[in-house]
């Protein structure tokens, strides 16, 4: 295996292990703590496809904010029943098998993978002489202009969301 | 990939009808401010629709494609039938919520403006030619239509309702996603007509993840029309949500899914016709089986609506398995038929609800022919049509998609439909038999608005004379879709 | 990459964290110092000519001490708690230019990088106060996650002026950008926005509300001793002097000094560092003077106030970007 492979490996065996120990821990604080980890895993496997934009978004966005909130969500609820109570409904074993054929499918098909003849404009080197910056900024202005102004709207509905289902007043 | 494409100014134009709704949320955001009448808000939403329907008549014509933002917005005949739906889904609805929503003490300016953001996300669906488009106007419409669902949040089924939706929404958001990663990853593009070009000279069809990618992205589908295995959400959710929003959602995001739905199989992945219908084979059958025969066994009517619209999902799903344009065009002309029939059924369950009574359950429309023979009438009107009994429309709707069946080779699901068509309609003609033939065991007092009566006429007369002179509609959706 | 290559990047990363570290343990006597100057006390006085070997005294006597945990306290995030927090600030030093060509990484996304870390440097805080199962130390985490992510907004949005002026977030290239014309000037609104959140960022005076020694009894911090409780020090004012830091590199044109007469010869890192202590005397002054806010204003405050001037600091930069061309 060439370092890159390894790298990936690892990241790959890690992130998978850390996805496992965010669904089965017990204490949702706990949870919370492995997902952090494997937050900053995933920002350190967009580093290493060159896309450090990503990484810091992906640490500020969701390590930062995010994850901080349902921190801030869990603190406030008294979570001593749950924790103590049953962890998962009768049917696990069978979304289990369910999930692990569908992995064991994906794995089989995956060596299927056709490698795309040409790539496209946004090389690796296309982008390192630019600046992923740079890039991601004049591309998100320009040709996906219009997915950029319709994720403002979805945001905006996500705020109006939050105000009408947490403010106090109701006639 | 035709990237080179640069987007002007101009572009915006094919865009009017979805800014104008927006802005029209925006503002009727900032009236409920000043404005305490809601009514007032009501008429501004219905009126920002009209303007909004008059821009999509007007500046487009109703047939020629236009395409805008390097090809990932298009505005042609198939797209501006969908948005002649949502508006008509939007004036509805807010017809038929307005008295309901002040009994159910929810009524804020913010519903309505959500009404349009859901709408405008539905348009963007109907008219996304790239994968990215099709699932940000998802994730819009299905934000909404959360919020909306649990707009009632005093009450614990309506919280249970928006959690629901929006956990399984969120799951089969997953789905979309991961179909479209593997699809841009192995055709190295998310434009729809880039997608079917890169399938053919790459000749990747057969591989087996082209199909995952496919089978993802009909499951994410199949999660927002509520067809079979995908439909645990729809009784709750449709039991929990204000009725009014039952009656939005039954509609809007089952036609903007098979709006994406139709353009997705038949433009990206025309060529692989076969493989999507026999996935989607097993699944119409499914759905037809489950919401027709779970349905009977129902006391609740909103619970057995939304059985009942599991059932019509199948139904419509014959006109895109079909294959062919005449399919899709029945299943458009179908869909057109169920807004206006469900729309008028929902709307007599809310003339049920008043202040301390639920009025959800059948036993509530006992003897209703009695006190109440017009309303009786009306639903036996929408009851009939949903059955698919002529002169309704909804045997029109129903009639046409099977014929195309048939028509594409079909015969034996046109056969499988028509028998579990002949099930349903135990249920429907249940309703009617408590309404007509049994004694009312307690006073049934109904509320009226002027803006019920209004939607109650629109929504009978339609389904009446679709039904009677059903190449009114057929011929409009005809022009549209194939030119 | 070379071994030496790597043995040098080591060697600079040891040397930077080394002076780092006994900066921050003197900045400590400094704020002691000033403070008490400020109230008419003295200040230490006893250990070495006017106390100036305090720290070093303090530094063995929390080393030595018990370090206590409480029974019922989450123990593996007790444990890691204040470790999280000293890693974040420390490893944002990274990326800061000391002089012209220095830095340990030279990083393109140096600006995110530093909210990053300050972000994650925020988990100490809050995880520390949930682990203790102590009522003050909870209100100290509860009130330090909310405030964080408030103030992490405008944080950023603040810096998106000064990103657009330098057209980089390269922390050497905004400060080659600024060439005598410090954005301080321009970007008054952003430099205001910036320093206030700055403050809030860092858990210091008048925002200090997660620890709050008058009614949360040093809020996320009661339960800890001994080194975990100077672990924690030592990130608030690590986090202090990288905010510092950040400030400079940002607004104050780094490492560049005034150059004529004697003052070209000053080498470059001692103008960094007295721009950056002057910051830090600044964060000193503050506490000496302002009382705490409270929670709702401070919310009130971050929400309401610093996001919209910050927005409205990007649209203007934005536009008269755009007119100059």
């Amino acid at each position: 295996m060439t370092t890159p492979q390894l790298f990936f490996a690892y990241f790959a065996v890690a992130m998978t292990v850390l996805s496992l120990l965010v669904v089965t821990r017990r204490s949702p604080v706990h949870s919370i703590m492995w997902m952090l980890v494997l937050f900053i895993h995933i920002a350190a496997l967009y580093l290493f496809l060159n896309a450090e934009f990503l990484a810091a978004i992906q640490i500020i966005v969701y390590a930062g904010a995010i994850l901080v909130l349902f921190l801030f969500v869990i603190m406030m609820l008294n979570l001593k029943k749950e924790e103590t109570a049953k962890k998962y409904q009768a049917q696990w074993p069978v979304s289990a098998g369910i999930a692990i054929i569908l992995a064991a499918f994906l794995v089989l098909i995956l060596g299927k993978i056709v490698v795309l003849p040409s790539l496209g404009e946004y090389s690796i080197e296309a982008v390192k002489t630019e600046g992923i910056m740079m890039t991601t900024g004049k591309v998100l202005y320009t040709e996906f202009l219009l997915p950029f102004e319709i994720a403002s709207i979805v945001l905006l509905v996500a705020i109006i969301g939050a105000v009408v289902l947490a403010k106090k007043r109701i006639e | 990939m035709e990237m080179e494409a640069t987007i002007s100014l101009l572009d915006m134009r094919l865009l009017v009808p979805e800014l104008t709704l927006i802005c029209v949320g925006l503002i009727l955001m900032l009236l409920d401010l000043v404005v305490r009448k809601k009514e007032l808000i009501a008429a501004v939403g219905i009126a920002g629709t009209l303007v909004a329907m008059y821009g999509t008549y007007k500046l487009y014509g109703f047939y020629n494609p236009q395409a805008a933002f390097a090809g990932m917005f298009v505005v042609d005949g198939y797209s501006n039938f969908f948005k002649l739906i949502f508006y008509l889904n939007i004036i509805l609805t807010i017809c038929i919520s307005l008295k309901y929503m002040a009994i159910e003490k929810a009524s804020f300016g913010e519903y309505y403006a959500l009404l349009m953001f859901s709408s405008t996300g539905m348009m963007i669906m109907a008219s996304a030619a790239d994968l990215i488009i099709l699932y940000l106007g998802l994730e819009l419409m299905a934000l909404s239509t959360y919020i909306l669902a649990g707009f009632m949040r005093n009450q614990p089924r309506s919280n249970e309702a928006a959690l629901k939706y929006f956990f399984l929404g969120a799951f089969s958001s997953a789905f979309l996603l991961y179909g479209i990663s593997l699809t841009y990853g192995l055709t190295g593009t998310t434009n729809l007509k880039g997608i079917a070009e890169a399938l053919s000279t790459l000749s990747i069809m057969d591989n087996p993840i082209t199909y995952l990618g496919l089978i993802f992205i009909i499951v994410a589908f199949g999660f927002k029309i509520a067809l079979v295995p995908f439909h645990m959400w729809a009784p709750d959710v449709y039991e929990g949500s204000p009725t009014s929003i039952t009656a939005f959602m039954s509609v809007g995001p089952k036609a903007a899914g098979f709006a994406v739905l139709g353009r997705v199989l038949f433009d990206a992945f025309a060529g692989m016709q076969v493989q999507w219908a026999a996935i989607l084979v097993p699944i119409a059958v499914l759905t037809m089986a489950t919401g027709s025969i779970i349905a009977l066994a129902q006391t609740n009517i909103k619970r057995m609506l939304a059985y009942s619209s599991i059932a019509h999902a199948g139904y419509m799903l014959l006109g895109i398995i079909a294959g062919t344009h005449d399919g899709l065009t029945s299943t458009v002309n179908y869909l057109m038929i169920y807004l206006f029939m469900n729309i008028g059924a929902f709307a007599i369950v809310i003339m049920l609800r008043r202040e301390g009574v639920q009025g959800e359950n059948l036993d509530d429309y006992m003897g209703l022919s009695k006190s109440h023979p017009l309303a009786s009438a009306l639903m036996l009107i929408f009851m009939f049509s949903l059955a698919g009994i002529p002169p309704t429309a909804g045997f029109v709707g129903k009639f046409y998609v099977f014929m195309e069946a048939i028509n594409a080779g079909y015969v034996y699901m046109a056969l499988i439909a028509v028998v579990f068509s002949a099930i349903s309609a135990f249920f429907y003609l249940r309703v009617v038999m408590y309404m007509y033939m049994k004694d009312p065991v307690k006073e049934v007092e109904l509320t009226t608005s002027p803006s019920m009566s209004i939607a109650l006429a629109v929504t009978a007369m339609m389904v009446l004379i679709f039904g009677i002179f059903p190449s009114i509609l057929l011929n409009l959706v005809r022009l549209s879709i194939l030119g | 990459m070379s071994v030496i290559g790597i043995l040098l990047i080591l060697l600079k990363t040891i040397s930077v964290v080394a002076v780092f570290l006994i900066h921050v343990m003197f900045v400590q006597y400094f704020e002691r110092k000033a403070i008490g100057h400020m109230q008419s006390r003295l200040g230490p006085m006893r250990v070495g000519w006017h106390g100036i070997l305090q720290p070093i005294a303090d530094s063995i006597k929390l080393f030595f001490k018990e370090d206590i945990i409480p029974a019922s306290s989450d123990k593996p995030i007790f444990y890691i708690a204040p470790i999280i927090g000293v890693i974040a600030a420390v490893s944002s030093l990274a990326v800061i230019p000391l002089w012209e060509g220095f830095s340990i990484a030279n990083l393109n996304v140096g600006i995110l990088y530093i909210l990053a870390l300050s972000s994650v440097g925020a988990y100490s805080v809050i995880l520390g106060g949930w682990a203790s199962n102590s009522k003050y130390s909870f209100l100290g985490g509860l009130r330090s996650s909310a405030q964080v992510i408030s103030y992490e907004i405008s944080m950023g949005l603040s810096l998106v002026g000064v990103m657009m002026m330098a057209g980089s977030t390269n922390l050497s290239d905004i400060v080659s950008a600024q060439d005598g014309r410090w954005f301080v000037i321009p970007q008054i609104i952003g430099f205001t926005v910036f320093f206030i959140s700055a403050l809030a960022e860092t858990n210091r005076v008048p925002f200090d509300l997660p620890e709050a020694e008058t009614e949360l009894v040093s809020g996320f911090a009661t339960e800890y001793s001994g080194m975990r409780w100077a672990l924690f020090f030592m990130a608030e004012y690590a986090g202090m002097f990288v905010m510092s830091a950040l400030a400079v590199v940002c607004f104050f044109g780094g490492w560049s000094g005034p150059g004529f007469w004697i003052f070209a010869y000053v080498p470059p890192v001692i103008w960094f560092l007295i721009k950056v202590y002057g910051f830090i005397f600044l964060y000193f002054w503050i506490r000496a003077t302002l009382p705490r806010y409270r929670y709702d204003q401070l919310m009130r405050l971050g929400w309401k106030i610093f996001i919209p001037v910050a927005l409205a600091n990007i649209v203007i930069t934005g536009v008269v970007k755009i007119l100059w061309k």
